[in-house]
């Protein structure tokens, strides 16, 4: 299963994260902070696969990463899943963001972020993976996103909805 | 009212946090929203409820505490509006988890939103069920998920399974309720739902046998047949990966195919077709068709045996290895490493491909590389192999070269067919990363070159030309000058040349030039100049010409600001000029350093004192030669007041004990810490402690039930070894620690003796107490003398039943220690049946040392916990 993704930025500030598995809040940023530690130390011209994390995260899990100009966009996976396939899955999550946001960028990716968080959740639920077709995905999150200006602007109340919700 | 007014936007929020300009500010910024937060909670504000927690989640990802917003999301997920759950169900994932109490109050509203009629309220619950439930959630909305499971849309479908996943997970119980709905999801066509319903099947047979045989008897076939569809299906755009049909689908397949095809030939043979079709059929040139092939070997590695199918899985790993793309290449390796268990035949075909993946250009590509190298090395390889990987030495990154060296190192020393091999090849690896090997391998190194003695000669010559060509490899340095310094006279006179060797001519003078240049070099550290420093001295005794020179060089270094080179060249000094009588005998060669003590040592099991019999030890570069003294010997010194000296037929075993035994007994006569030293390790292993000895439970258990410890006559009784009289004579009857623990070693007759190839042993009663007997039979493998197979059985005197029975056992370092599970956890009273359990004790200092355990058993009686501990001292000499 997928035990976490994150999205971190070239200078270390995690842009998202969503552990599937429990971590204080401390601890979770303990490793991010480990992960941004071994990620930039890394060149180019490597592999995207890391496999000897230390003990933070337990035995046998593998991380995968990929780097899109200012955003590491990592996975961190037990053995029950293929290395090879998760590194298509930060595809489709990317190539997801990027119909959603029309070619993303670190700015998009910080100002949506309760959007972000719903495009995740369509893809992947408890630490598995739930949809890998970027339009499928798509289709949900636009239905959200129309249930929410509807219902928001029905309610007087929440007039700040589409602030915030609006990029 | 002015909704901007009150607090600020989310967005504002955002923006004044990126503006700051230090962590300091922004610490400030923080402070202040949170505050507005509280404020705002406090007055149960809920216009800005939903923004508030918005922010409260961004503030959580920067890792700010945020408990004080739990309480909002449980609020919002019980409003009506979308928006307000879906933030409440956002920040519920984010903010709190399962072992909270405060989710215990979320379990209604999840209830009832799973069942609302808008079918995302739905989702939302599920997702936020999928991925924070606990055990207790998921007992209670089980039912729900299930129904869910049909629901008419595929996308809740979707979200049921994964969130069912979470459900088995945690209360494996319910697995068997959802047996049958998952293997209607396989039915399905909705692809989604198929990754989904796959899955969770994967899943299920992992929690639960029941579901396995189900799935196999049941699905087997029909998965083959969806998996044979998929591999043949025409072009589907929308699950589409550059041009292979749902890849993830594939290989969520592949994966339960594995699970059910492990260690089932039939569901094996089912599949083979398949797995071979895959694997031949699937496009290797983009990632995707690599994944599904990858995941194909790796359920080809899982199925019951297939020579050919795992011949041409390993085949397409091979390919992989010559693949662009670093991930691929990466994956190989790993796979490769699993495949080598399975097939080692097939893996050495790809052995140039490996060794060429030594020299990718990265990293860790290159460690795996030479992790499986490592494993493919074997006696008819190990030259080739060698080879290269020292041919590579030369153009690896200096970062790199640590790990490979000591792979390398490693590599010959296990292998190496002859001695003179092994040396050359250390040479060449030490005078190629000298400054990068690890300690161990100059010290084995030394260690084998004192134990060639027809290669001495062989070896100083080569160590001279070498250091001559690299003298800047500090570890070559070492070990050339040490050599020199035994046996400088070889190198001089080419004594025991090999046919093989070139001519070499090296007067005397050329030898303590070579030792005086590395001792005056600054680049050296202090172990390398002590040991030139020791080397020197041994030369002024070789070569009785130079002595004046060596002299001379030493005396410079009586002023030295190093105290131990100052110490050392005093005192070197007044042997040269003063005590010319024994300067040689002082500076005689080492005595031959024991392999196996070496390899014990590396191991870090034994301290130099315990395991040395000669005393001597190889790293200890600032000291001449010392006369050996056995630490047994010591022992017996120490107490030679009280006891007697013993025949050697008391043996080694025997000694051990009384000197572990004797402390108490010494230490109150005030003896020194040599001794303590000495038996440190027994101590610490066995934990008899000094003031321990006498009252130890430990101690007295170990007398068998029948014998009154209080007589020493009646000991004696029991004594059949030779040294017994001695005991008699030296103990005072009131000091019994002693006899307690000799009385622990001959104390029972042998009962029978086991049959076997190898020699036999008695049995002995290891333990006994007043509801308990331990009886420990012995078997020895034949040919393999350090390995003792023990089969414990257990019996109950008692005239209760003992339940939850659990034995454990810990030994000292030196020895390795396998249980195998016992057989039973019960034992019935009236010695009325036993239980056995089988041990495997591996005796690293086989000959040397004698067995010793200690023990602790574990039952109940009555439902009352006992735990009895002992120590088995008793073990027959020479296992």
């Amino acid at each position: 299963m997928i035990k976490a993704v994150m999205v971190i930025n070239g200078l270390g500030k995690p842009r998202l994260s969503k552990f599937y598995e429990f971590q204080p809040a401390e601890k979770q940023q303990e490793l991010i902070r480990h992960v941004y530690a071994v990620l930039s130390g890394r060149p180019d011209n490597v592999s995207n696969f890391i496999r000897s994390l230390g003990t933070v995260f337990g035995p046998d899990t593998r991380l995968v990463y990929k780097h899109y100009a200012t955003l590491y966009f990592v996975f961190l996976f037990d053995n029950s899943e293929n290395e090879l396939a998760m590194l298509d899955l930060i595809q489709v999550f990317v190539e997801t963001l990027d119909k959603c946001f029309k070619s993303v960028c670190e700015l998009d990716v910080v100002f949506n972020y309760s959007k972000m968080h719903t495009i995740l959740d369509e893809i992947i639920l408890g630490g598995q993976v739930l949809e890998t077709d970027s339009v499928e995905v798509m289709r949900a999150v636009e239905e959200i996103s129309k249930l929410e200006s509807t219902t928001s602007a029905g309610t007087m109340i929440n007039k700040s909805i589409p602030s915030w919700w609006a990029r | 009212m002015n909704p901007f007014s009150s607090a600020t936007r989310l967005r504002d929020m955002i923006r004044a946090i990126r503006a700051c300009k230090t962590a300091a500010e922004e610490r400030g910024v923080v402070r202040k929203e949170c505050a507005a937060i509280r404020a705002a909670i406090s007055e149960n504000d809920q216009d800005y409820r939903h923004r508030n927690l918005a922010k409260l989640m961004f503030i959580h990802m920067l890792g700010y505490p945020t408990h004080f917003g739990q309480m909002e999301c449980l609020k919002l997920i019980a409003s009506p509006g979308f928006p307000e759950k879906r933030i409440g169900y956002l920040g519920l994932m984010l903010l709190l988890d399962e072992r909270q109490e405060v989710l215990m109050l979320v379990t209604n509203s999840i209830k009832q939103d799973l069942n609302h009629t808008n079918q995302y309220i739905v989702g939302l619950a599920l997702c936020a069920l999928g991925n924070i439930g606990s055990a207790e959630m998921a007992r209670d909305l089980a039912p729900e998920v299930e129904r869910l499971l049909k629901f008419r849309d595929p996308n809740i479908r979707k979200k049921a399974a994964l969130c069912s996943i979470r459900i088995i997970k945690k209360v494996p119980d319910l697995a068997e309720n959802f047996i049958n709905p998952a293997a209607s999801l396989l039915s399905e066509k909705h692809h989604g739902v198929l990754i989904t319903g796959v899955q969770l099947c994967v899943d299920l047979c992992k929690v639960s046998t029941e579901a396995l045989e189900h799935f196999r008897k049941k699905c087997t076939d029909g998965l083959v047949k969806l998996m044979r569809d998929l591999a043949n299906s025409p072009y589907a755009p929308e699950y589409d990966i550059s041009g292979i049909t749902d890849p993830f689908l594939q290989i969520r397949l592949l994966r339960l195919l594995r699970a059910l095809g492990q260690d089932d030939a039939d569901a094996s043979d089912t599949m083979n077709d398949i797995l071979a079709q895959v694997a031949t059929k699937t496009e290797s040139n983009k990632n995707a068709g690599n994944a599904i092939l990858y995941e194909c070997v790796a359920a080809i590695m899982s199925v019951e045996d297939n020579g050919g199918l795992r011949v041409l899985a390993i085949n397409i790993l091979g390919r992989f290895l010559s693949n662009r793309d670093n991930n691929i290449r990466y994956v190989a390796l790993n796979m490769l490493m699993k495949a080598l268990a399975v097939d080692s035949q097939a893996v050495q075909r790809h052995r140039t491909t490996i060794l060429e993946c030594v020299k990718d250009s990265d990293p860790s590509i290159r460690k795996r590389a030479v992790e499986l190298v490592y494993l493919l090395v074997n006696e008819t390889n190990v030259k080739p192999m060698t080879k290269e990987l020292i041919e590579y030495l030369e153009a690896s990154d200096p970062e790199f070269r640590g790990d490979l060296t000591a792979k390398i190192c490693s590599i010959v020393e296990k292998f190496s067919p002859e001695k003179i091999w092994y040396i050359d090849q250390m040479l060449k690896v030490l005078s190629e990363a000298g400054n990068d090997v690890k300690d161990e391998v100059w010290h084995s190194l030394i260690v084998v070159i004192t134990n060639a003695s027809n290669l001495h000669g062989y070896a100083v010559r080569s160590l001279y030309r070498a250091v001559q060509e690299a003298g800047e490899q500090e570890t070559l340095v070492r070990v050339a000058i040490w050599c020199i310094g035994e046996y400088g006279d070889m190198l001089v006179n080419s004594a025991g040349r090999l046919h093989i060797e070139e001519p070499l001519t090296v007067t005397e003078f050329d030898a303590v030039d070579v030792v005086e240049i590395s001792f005056k070099s600054h680049s050296f550290d202090l172990t390398t100049r002590s040991i030139c420093l020791i080397a020197l001295l041994k030369l002024s005794s070789r070569f009785p010409s130079c002595s004046q020179r060596i002299n001379d060089i030493i005396i410079q270094y009586k002023g030295s600001f190093v105290l131990e080179l100052q110490q050392r060249a005093i005192e070197f000094n007044s042997i040269i000029e003063r005590h010319q009588n024994i300067r040689s005998s002082l500076v005689e060669r080492m005595p031959v350093l024991d392999e196996a003590t070496h390899i014990g040592r590396k191991a870090g099991s034994v301290p130099a004192a315990v395991s040395t019999s000669q005393g001597v030890s190889v790293n200890l570069p600032n000291g001449a030669p010392r006369p050996s003294a056995a630490p047994l010997v010591d022992l017996l010194d120490l107490s030679s007041d009280d006891v007697p000296v013993r025949s050697s037929s008391g043996g080694d075993f025997l000694q051990d004990l009384l000197g572990v035994d004797l402390v108490p007994v010494s230490s109150q006569s005030g003896t020194n810490q040599a001794q303590k030293s000495g038996t440190d390790v027994l101590l610490d292993l066995l934990s008899i402690g000094t003031p321990l000895a006498n009252s130890s439970p430990s101690t007295t258990q170990v007398l068998p039930s029948n014998v009154d410890a209080k007589s020493p006559v009646d000991l004696l009784d029991k004594l059949s070894s030779p040294s017994a009289p001695s005991v008699q004579v030296c103990t005072p009857a009131g000091s019994s620690p002693m006899l307690d623990l000799l009385n622990g070693f001959p104390s029972s007759p042998p009962i029978s003796v086991t049959e076997g190839n190898g020699p036999a042993y008695p049995s002995i009663v290891a333990f006994e107490s007043n509801s308990l007997k331990l009886t420990f039979n012995f078997l020895k493998q034949p040919g393999n003398p350090q390995t003792t197979l023990i089969e414990a059985s257990f019996i109950n005197k008692s005239q209760e039943v003992l339940t939850d029975f659990i034995f454990q056992a810990a030994v000292p370092k030196f020895l390795q220690l396998h249980l195998d599970p016992a057989s039973g956890n019960m034992l019935p009273a009236n010695s009325n049946g036993s239980i056995t359990q089988k041990l495997k004790l591996t005796n690293s200092q086989h000959g040397k040392k004698s067995l010793v355990m200690r023990i602790r058993i574990a039952y109940k009686v009555n439902n009352k916990d006992v735990v009895e501990e002992g120590q088995i001292n008793n073990f027959p000499r020479d296992l």
